[in-house]
């Protein structure tokens, strides 16, 4: 765990194990995970002030900070019971918040190239996604657009040379080590593999993301 | 059957959008933070008409508007150096303006600088979404950008105009000079890099907008290869792109962003009223 500044009022908790240190146990997306849970833990108690925590694929940022410096020091005194909390998680399998089940009409373009990158046919495929339990990493790209883990990095995806100027709403797609689903339609160069009707972001729903970091998820066929 | 009292876009301009102070504290869920890009300059002409310093007013860009209100109120510009009238006469920048109900308001073309704002007394009060009124150009959130003909509800006023308020109109400088603090990844850039991004001036490029400001100048040099994975992106974070050439994110920044950040601007409201071929200077502890 590393903290670097940023400007004058955020923090980027680096998760990143560092190359001349020996290889951790703890997986980092768990350790992110683990301080997501605590950092939004200890600020709901009031132990930590800021505006934004934004847990992203390997840091997390604290942004809106009154004093960075304060927050250093409290973030190395939390940092052994985070990474303690994280290597627990990480023996039990990951730790999972709320349980969502996407229904997903597996019918994307891509489909036929997805099989053909992972070396299977497109039954395979639709039996690895609807049997791996997803975790939303973070969200970005869009209001409500989770980034899924939980796929083997071996199975890891390139984006289409040209994305497409339109995906429609509900897509549910694939690229590098992540599953996503586009909330509203946009330009993407993910790979498609299906989509679903559930509504991912609604500004009148509390919380507007229906899958917000932390969230467990699992793909069902529709 | 009368309805809210409403303000009408005669001409709605190149770029007219709802802003207040935007909606920071949703980054987690993918929502940038958007608001004015000069907060202070819309709080100022908030307190010239009594609204409480985070109502909603326009953001105008650089061609101006033409507005009509339904009902008498009290409008202030602030902003960028321009001429407005109520009706034939001419109005101050900058101070309290009554507007008699189905007067033409028009704000014209930017002299110098890029963008005004407008506060209406009662404030725009189009329904908030996630705590805020602005229209996020990035995510879609928010009312859409002004077209000829939008009508806006506007709210009850709230109280007696600022009877004083410091009103310094301030012409934008020739050359922007911007604080930056290194990180949080400088350690992605070579020394050469750093140098050139504190010594070089760079020009403010014509395809900026309320996401960044993209700057043209030396380019900047990684000493690390590969992609960053996504991390999140504050106000001002300064990004290299893959050709090398800085951008200043703004208020409808993405909330995460894949290029590594190699340092942080203070204060980004000078961007506001920076038009394109403005010279952009950094300035860091190093130096």
């Amino acid at each position: 765990m590393r903290i670097r500044p940023v400007g004058a009022h955020a923090l980027l908790l680096d998760c990143t194990a560092p190359a001349d240190v020996p290889e951790d146990d703890v997986p980092e997306a768990d350790l992110v995970e683990a301080w997501r849970a605590e950092l939004w833990r200890r600020r709901e108690q009031g132990d930590l002030t800021t505006v934004d925590i934004v847990p992203a694929a390997s840091t997390i940022l604290l942004d809106g900070l009154p004093d960075p410096a304060a927050t250093t020091e409290d973030l190395s005194r939390w940092a052994p019971t985070v990474t303690a909390t994280a290597r627990t998680a990480s023996q039990a399998g990951g730790s999972y918040g709320t349980q969502v089940v996407v229904p997903v009409h597996f019918d994307g373009p891509d489909l036929p190239a997805v099989a053909d990158h992972w070396g299977v046919d497109v039954p395979a495929v639709l039996r690895r996604l609807t049997g791996t339990r997803f975790r939303v990493a973070f969200c970005g790209f869009a209001p409500g657009f989770p980034y899924l883990t939980g796929l083997p990095a071996e199975l890891a995806l390139p984006r289409l040379a040209t994305p497409r100027p339109r995906v429609p709403a509900g897509s549910v797609a694939l690229a590098g080590p992540y599953a996503g689903i586009y909330p509203s339609a946009s330009p993407g160069g993910w790979l498609l593999v299906g989509r679903t009707d559930l509504v991912l972001f609604d500004v009148h729903a509390e919380p507007p993301a229906r899958l917000a970091p932390g969230t467990d998820v699992r793909m069902e066929a529709a | 059957m009368t309805g809210a009292a409403r303000i009408e876009a005669l001409r709605a301009g190149a770029l007219t959008t709802v802003q207040d102070l935007g909606r920071p504290g949703w980054a987690h869920l993918g929502v940038p933070r958007s608001g004015a890009l000069d907060p202070s300059a819309l709080r100022l002409a908030n307190r010239l008409v009594g609204n409480p310093e985070r109502a909603a007013g326009l953001e105008i860009t650089l061609t101006g508007c033409a507005l009509r209100l339904t009902r008498a109120t009290t409008v202030a510009v602030t902003g960028a150096d321009v001429v407005v009238h109520v009706g034939d006469r001419p109005g101050d920048t900058g101070r309290p303006l009554s507007v008699p109900a189905g007067t033409v308001l028009r704000i014209g073309p930017a002299r110098r600088g890029v963008r005004s704002w407008l506060a209406v007394a009662g404030g725009i009060d189009v329904p908030p979404v996630l705590g805020s009124r602005s229209t996020d150009t990035l995510s879609g959130l928010g009312p859409p950008s002004l077209r000829d003909g939008d009508r806006l509800p506007l709210g009850q006023p709230h109280g007696e105009p600022a009877p004083v308020d410091l009103t310094v109109g301030t012409a934008p400088p020739p050359e922007l000079h911007l604080s930056v603090r290194l990180g949080p990844r400088e350690d992605w850039f070579t020394p050469t890099a750093l140098d050139r991004l504190l010594s070089t001036p760079y020009t403010v490029s014509p395809v900026s907008n309320r996401v960044g400001a993209r700057l043209a100048g030396a380019p900047l040099p990684r000493a690390v290869a590969g992609e960053l994975p996504s991390e999140g992106i504050v106000l001002g974070a300064v990004q290299v792109p893959a050709n090398g050439q800085p951008l200043i994110f703004l208020a409808d920044h993405p909330t995460t962003g894949g290029y590594p950040v190699i340092g942080v601007v203070t204060d980004v409201t000078p961007l506001a009223q920076a038009r394109p071929g403005t010279t952009v200077r950094f300035h860091g502890p190093q130096r």
